[in-house]
């Protein structure tokens, strides 16, 4: 960590909580909200507003690792050793146990399976 | 940088120790590295809960309905402000967290101190929060019965407002007393407590208010609850087992049984990593104070525990979203 120089981050930092202050409003207001025109959608199974929740979060968690825990100050291997296996392993398995999921709730409302009530 | 270059002049530097492998130091990597394993972990339960809501999708509970309450105001329909406040706190808690490394960087010591000391507090303001939370959720608001089959039902007015089982439960005389250890001459411990209407007592009364029908688990196509009519409902009361007050790890007043499970667990293991988060940084800020790191000429421990902090941090924006928005 030594080498690199250590100018003042505050800047950056507020900038930083702004945006994620800015991101959140905006969640909680969608949320309480909950507009017809995109919660009555249908996109891969989720309607357009849990999409948009999902990538506002995403953008969040980026500026949390890259700007708070520093990653774009890191070097270009050991960022991508921490974010790569991160982002493959995780779309990997939500992949597989939503789309799982998804299956048994088919089987028990359209097969000869029935709920017990 | 020079690692990977292999002169006779940089074969030395290599193999003599002191060398970063990735430029990073041996801490910090595994620091990372543990963060990496630790978020494997909760994606893994959120992939869990995403599974079971997939399974479940037409009987998941609205978290709108459940997660409605706020502070000092009874009885208003706050959904979502609560948890946005607790995400600010802890967004805030790690934007002094941030600052306390940055003024590491520059060696000022006092400022570190007091940035530690924010982020300290703002830890222990979003535990409270998370344990009022939880009061609120395990308490209950209105009170439900369950079926044989484990369906949840809720009751409601003509308009679709939501009746607590108070309001209409008769009063009728109580059969069963919940079993103590000064009224048992043998103790036995009494499986369930017990709750403050019996079955008879919500059927009784149910059927004395024409008004009342039932809201049953499943969604209609406008993403609301199945509201039944009347004939409905009291044929549905004949399959009624248990009343359900509240929330705990068997049942819940909510609708489906895996949501209060999933919701404890998730929530509780955040808040658990929350708690160790801040014991380790009280023992940073008193090493902080005591100037070991003033001593060791470098703050990178206060950088390693803001790694931790800010990953809490991170985890409680998904927690955020899939428990309460999506």
């Amino acid at each position: 960590m030594a080498h690199t120089a250590h100018e003042s981050n505050t800047k950056r930092i507020w900038v930083v909580f702004g945006i994620l202050s800015v991101i959140t409003i905006i969640e909680v207001i969608l949320g309480i909200d909950k507009p017809k025109a995109l919660y009555m959608t249908n996109l891969l199974s989720m309607n357009l507003l849990n999409w948009i929740f999902i990538i506002l979060t995403v953008v969040k968690a980026y500026y949390i690792m890259w700007a708070f825990m520093h990653l774009e100050g890191e070097k270009g291997s050991f960022r991508w050793s921490i974010v790569g296996p991160l982002v493959f392993l995780i779309i990997y398995l939500v992949f597989i146990l939503l789309v799982e999921g998804n299956y048994i709730f088919d089987v028990f409302k359209n097969s000869d399976y029935r709920w017990i009530f | 940088m020079g690692a990977t270059v292999t002169t006779t002049a940089t074969n030395g530097k290599t193999w003599d120790g002191g060398n970063e492998p990735m430029g990073a130091s041996y801490g910090k990597m595994m620091m990372w590295f543990f963060i990496v394993s630790d978020a494997l972990t909760f994606s893994g339960f959120l992939a869990a809960y995403g599974f079971s809501r997939f399974k479940f999708i037409e009987s998941w509970p609205i978290a709108d309905e459940v997660f409605n309450h706020f502070p000092f105001m009874h009885g208003v329909d706050a959904p979502m402000y609560y948890v946005a406040l607790m995400t600010f706190i802890l967004i805030f808690s790690s934007v002094t967290m941030v600052l306390a490394v940055d003024a590491g960087h520059h060696m000022k010591k006092t400022k570190v101190a007091v940035y530690m000391l924010l982020t300290i507090i703002g830890g222990f303001i979003f535990l409270g929060s998370q344990a009022w939370e939880w009061k609120n959720f395990i308490q209950g608001t209105y009170g439900a019965v369950e079926t044989k089959g484990g369906l949840i039902l809720q009751f409601v007015d003509k308009d679709g407002k939501r009746v607590a089982l108070g309001d209409f439960a008769a009063h009728l005389p109580k059969e069963r007393e919940q079993l103590t250890r000064n009224k048992g001459v043998w103790y036995m411990s009494d499986a369930h407590a017990t709750p403050n209407y019996s079955v008879e007592q919500v059927v009784e009364g149910f059927k004395a208010n024409p008004d009342l029908l039932i809201r049953s688990e499943f969604n209609t196509k406008d993403k609301t609850k199945t509201v039944l009519s009347r004939e409905e409902s009291l044929k549905k009361l004949n399959d009624v087992k248990y009343v359900v007050e509240g929330a705990n790890l068997i049942r819940n007043e909510y609708g489906h049984k895996l949501f209060a499970n999933f919701f404890f667990f998730i929530t509780g293991f955040h808040g658990f990593h929350v708690f160790t988060g801040v014991l380790i940084n009280i023992l940073i800020f008193f090493n902080v104070i005591l100037g070991t790191y003033e001593k060791r000429r470098s703050y990178e421990m206060v950088e390693k525990v803001g790694l931790y902090w800010h990953f809490v941090d991170l985890v409680w924006v998904f927690v955020f979203t899939f428990f309460y928005l999506v």
